[in-house]
């Protein structure tokens, strides 16, 4: 882990100190970056995608009974509409900002949660630090998602909003950056210039913020990352499930309702293909973004040609 | 290995299932959901029944499943029930047990998920081995490549893009179901080669869904293990590149995917699951998406914690399995 940090500054020494400007030297650095490169070029044309459409299309047309309804992809229904009558291009625009929302809501909670339990854990030790290590120990052999199918079952179906399903999400997610972030302050808790600080008289609220949140930040934006990634995952899958917010046209909730009224046998396969091609698109993005991310922090995987 | 650490681990798995139980106890609870009131309510919009008859059934059934009793008294008899296997009864099918349902659709998703996941393991470990591998030739690297994409793919995506492709589009394999409509299951050639054609898409949704995270890890494990003193030890001493590969390299860089197998069980059987779902297959999965939509409670704990507690025990067998891979972890 020592490794890590220190290829991370490493990394941002040379931008600072030769004479390219930053942006050809990011720009050289994702030539050779491929899935970093790649990630990032699809979520921007996504977000350009997302954006243009919330200011063009009529938010209305993504919701039931707003269009004709069966309409195979035309001139006029790019994505064509579905048996709802729901205008497919506005439900796909309206959908992925949704997506987003709940991926970016329910990962910055997640990763906020466990940057501050790690933090507490790592930091004072002891009891606490016995008893918030084996609680996440306990929950983490325990798959998430279903514990989730049980409590997005048990809320009333009318309930079930955006903001629910990002709070269903993170109540079984902050385990994982919890113990990264436990393991990180472990680490950096003996390191010298924590003892000097401590020596000088600084109290642990200053300790904390002036001299280990700094260097933590690398790792809290990893977790973020890799938290997003599985907020979208877990929304989707309960979503496809028919636990979703069933009014909402999310890309989940699309493809369940495709599934119910049985669009391949009806001849509609445009309705499950288009919302399951975007969601393959936002999740191989944000893999691509992992991937190359795990490249920037961790040099022994970075490739050499 | 020794027996403290078995106990150890057993140990744990206990936990593990108490607090998957526990959990699945409360929640439901908490909420404000009334699995029963809502299943005579429903019932009542179909056959009239007074409101104040609806009462009286509700005060029965509560007094009948014990709900009437105590928090704590409940969740006794709960976690002895659990205890004896008994997961109550479906609402849907009522006399049906929720075991027996599981039971029924157990065979059709280890089937499944068994032979899926060990070719999955085996075909990307050893792309991503062989990818990672100086001496491979240069296509199997570009081959390698897309595999990247694929990562971000779930099974269920792949499944529904595939119903497309080769089932709606190419009319090759049939849309859904685990066998043709009108086919009754016997022992017979006609019945078995018609449910193995049902099979094909569902198993090849889980296979390339899951088939890119293994050659990426493993293609960043290999890139280590090339360097490791070790392997040029081996290259020094005269040793072919295939006993290298097998032995020094292919061995080494397996260990810690096997650790990273146990760790993916659960995500594994849950988008198992979903694939199901999509394919309307009798499995496990299958029978949890129409529970869901029938909200037939019981079903949903059941499935829930039946497969919870698979996927701990797994995990901990798995472990316990590691020292045969590994002499470094016997000896300790």
């Amino acid at each position: 882990m020592t490794t890590t940090t220190a290829a991370i500054s490493q990394m941002a020494q040379p931008t600072a100190t030769l004479q390219p400007g930053r942006l050809t030297l990011v720009l050289r650095y994702l030539r050779r970056n491929k899935s970093l490169a790649l990630g990032l070029l699809i979520m921007f044309l996504l977000l350009a995608f997302t954006v243009i459409g919330l200011a063009i299309v009529d938010h209305k047309l993504a919701y039931p009974l707003a269009v004709k309804p069966k309409q195979p992809p035309s001139l006029q229904y790019p994505f064509g509409t579905d048996f709802f009558g729901r205008n497919l291009l506005a439900a796909m625009v309206l959908g992925m900002w949704q997506t987003a929302l709940i991926g970016v809501i329910a990962g910055a909670l997640g990763t906020l949660v466990g940057v501050v339990l790690g933090f507490m854990s790592a930091y004072f030790g002891g009891l606490l630090d016995m008893g918030i290590k084996g609680i996440c120990q306990i929950l983490t052999p325990i798959p998430a998602f279903l514990i989730q199918i049980i409590i997005a079952g048990s809320i009333d179906r009318r309930d079930v909003t955006i903001y629910t399903m990002a709070f269903v999400v993170v109540l079984l997610a902050w385990m994982g950056p919890t113990l990264v972030i436990r393991s990180q302050v472990l680490t950096m808790k003996e390191r010298q210039y924590v003892a000097v600080a401590k020596l000088s008289g600084m109290g642990d609220l200053g300790i904390i913020f002036g001299e280990i949140l700094p260097n933590l930040l690398p790792f809290i934006v990893a977790a973020f990352v890799t938290q997003v990634f599985g907020a979208v995952f877990a929304s989707f899958y309960l979503a496809i499930l028919g636990l979703g917010p069933v009014r909402e046209p999310l890309l989940g909730n699309l493809i369940w309702a495709a599934q119910g009224q049985g669009a391949f046998f009806n001849g509609w396969w445009w309705w499950p293909v288009i919302p399951a091609s975007a969601m393959v698109l936002i999740l191989a993005s944000l893999a691509l973004v992992n991937v190359g991310l795990d490249e920037v922090s961790n040099p022994r995987i970075r490739r050499t040609e | 290995m020794s027996l403290k650490i078995l106990i150890k681990r057993l140990l744990f798995l206990v936990l593990v299932v108490w607090a998957a139980s526990t959990i699945t106890f409360f929640i439901p609870r908490i909420s404000s959901r009334n699995p029963i009131r809502e299943r005579f309510a429903q019932l009542a919009r179909i056959g009239g029944f007074s409101p104040q008859d609806m009462e009286i059934i509700v005060a029965s059934y509560n007094a009948k499943f014990g709900l009437d009793k105590p928090l704590w008294a409940q969740y006794l008899d709960y976690m002895s029930s659990i205890a004896r296997f008994d997961l109550g009864v479906s609402f849907n099918q009522y006399p049906k047990t929720v075991a027996a349902m599981i039971g029924d659709a157990l065979p059709w998703t280890i089937a499944l998920l068994f032979v899926t996941t060990i070719l999955s393991f085996i075909i990307g470990n050893l792309l991503g081995a062989l990818a990672a591998w100086p001496r491979s030739p240069q296509w199997l690297r570009i081959v390698s490549a897309p595999f990247v994409l694929l990562q971000g793919a779930p099974p269920v995506l792949v499944g529904i893009l595939l119903i497309f492709f080769i089932a709606f589009r190419l009319k090759l394999l049939p849309l859904s179901g685990a066998h043709s409509i009108g086919i009754v299951p016997s022992w017979s050639w006609k019945y078995a080669v018609d449910m193995s054609r049902h099979q094909v898409l569902p198993a090849l949704s889980i296979i390339l869904g899951t088939v890119g995270g293994w050659v990426l890890s493993m293609r960043g494990m290999g890139v280590t293990i090339q360097g490791e003193d070790y392997v040029l030890f081996a290259e020094h001493k005269g040793l072919t590149p295939s006993i290298i590969f097998r032995d020094y390299y292919l061995r080494n860089a397996l260990l810690p995917q096997v650790t990273g197998l146990a760790l993916a069980m659960g995500t594994l059987i849950v988008s198992g699951a979903l694939v199901e779902g999509v394919y309307g297959l009798p499995g496990l999965g299958g029978v949890l998406g129409a529970a869901i939509t029938a909200n037939d409670f019981p079903v949903i704990y059941g499935i829930v914690l039946f497969i919870t507690v698979g996927v701990a025990t797994l995990m901990v067998l798995v472990e316990l399995l590691y020292p045969l891979l590994d002499p470094r972890v016997r000896h300790d």
